[in-house]
């Protein structure tokens, strides 16, 4: 059965690429059928993420309007197997995409694949609510810093209201919270909000922890989603995620001060 | 040294300000969800109307919607100036 997992935030800037990136990478080397679409129409930004940008023929919007089948438009990733990308357009403004064909594009799809990752675009717009509607669960990706807080609390809001689990009162979308660019330094020394704060306002299930890390730029420089900097703290944070996300017990690492700092 | 740690237990810390800030615009946020989509133009226009009789301002009106068994209760306060 597939999963349609939305990655959303509210607010730009916090992650939602980086983490939509290194969470299918990292389901699809579990042995996952993933693909990853980006839903950001006008800006995309998750093939170069990806690293696949120069490989990018056809697009989300050209399969909506029946210009290019599904598989014409789908990259196949270089590095790691089973993992597909479906990027968006460039040029198209967000009214291209519509509901009735971003449903049939994800019909589709779920006959093939074990998971679908949304990536959604910032804000609460059209793009937004068409990236969460058709979701099954949401990764709400959140900073510690108020306005990242704020704003994932709206789309918590919306995830209840404006989805089509919602409209048709069966099971809610499953909603996890990822916290990224966490400093535990800065915590200790009360200048950030703490994980318990950030989730005691919430009021959702904590699926991941991801610190503030050198590797996220390292890696998004070279197009290499950071997953695969599998030595780096945020690396092995998001293999963490991947592993909670698939049902898996694993304790959380990285959210304590380091030693020395006092 | 004693004073500098003096000084920074005296200075609430900026953590724990953003978390009251949080619970308090957080808790805002979800008494309005669920609502009807037209509350916030109705809100405006009743405060418009008040307006024609009395100067108010926009946070004098407190506008909420509840869902009892078989009905629903609009629930409207407002406060007036002195006058």
């Amino acid at each position: 059965m597939a999963k349609v997992i939305v990655v959303t935030s509210g607010k730009g800037g916090v992650g939602k690429t980086t983490s939509a990136a290194a969470i299918s990478t990292g389901l699809a080397m579990r042995g996952k059928k993933t693909v990853v679409i980006d839903f950001d129409v006008g800006l995309r930004n998750l093939d170069l993420i990806m690293g696949c940008e120069r490989r990018v023929v056809y697009d989300l919007v050209n399969v909506i309007q029946g210009e290019a089948g599904l598989n014409q438009a789908l990259i196949r990733d270089k590095r790691v197997e089973n993992l597909f990308i479906l990027p968006a357009s460039q040029t198209r403004d967000k009214e291209a995409l519509t509901q009735e064909g971003v449903k049939e594009v994800l019909e589709k799809l779920r006959e093939e694949f074990d998971f679908i990752i949304c990536d959604s675009p910032a804000g609460i717009e059209r793009g937004a609510q068409l990236a969460m509607y058709f979701a099954d669960e949401a990764v709400v990706v959140t900073n510690p810093e108020v306005s990242s807080v704020r704003d994932s609390d709206r789309i918590l809001g919306l995830l209840a209201s404006k989805t089509q689990r919602a409209e048709q009162a069966s099971d809610p979308v499953r909603e996890h919270l990822l916290i990224t660019r966490y400093n535990p330094d800065r915590v200790t020394s009360g200048d950030m909000l703490t994980l318990e704060d950030i989730r005691e306002i919430l009021a959702i299930e904590l699926l991941g922890l991801i610190p503030e890390s050198e590797a996220v730029l390292r890696a998004s420089n070279q197009g290499v989603p950071v997953i695969h900097e599998s030595a780096s703290d945020a690396g092995m944070a998001y293999l963490d995620t991947v592993s909670r996300l698939l049902g898996e017990d694993v304790p959380l690492r990285f959210h304590q001060a380091s030693k020395k700092a006092c | 040294m004693k004073l500098l740690e003096f000084l920074k237990r005296e200075r609430k810390k900026s953590a724990s300000v953003a978390k009251e800030r949080l619970q308090i615009i957080v808790a805002h946020q979800r008494s309005q969800r669920g609502q009807p989509d037209y509350m916030p133009m109705l809100e405006k226009e009743l405060v418009e109307v008040i307006r024609r009789y009395v100067q108010i301002d926009d946070d004098a009106v407190q506008i909420s919607l509840d869902s009892e068994d078989n009905c629903s209760v609009l629930e409207l306060n407002v406060t007036l100036p002195k006058s």
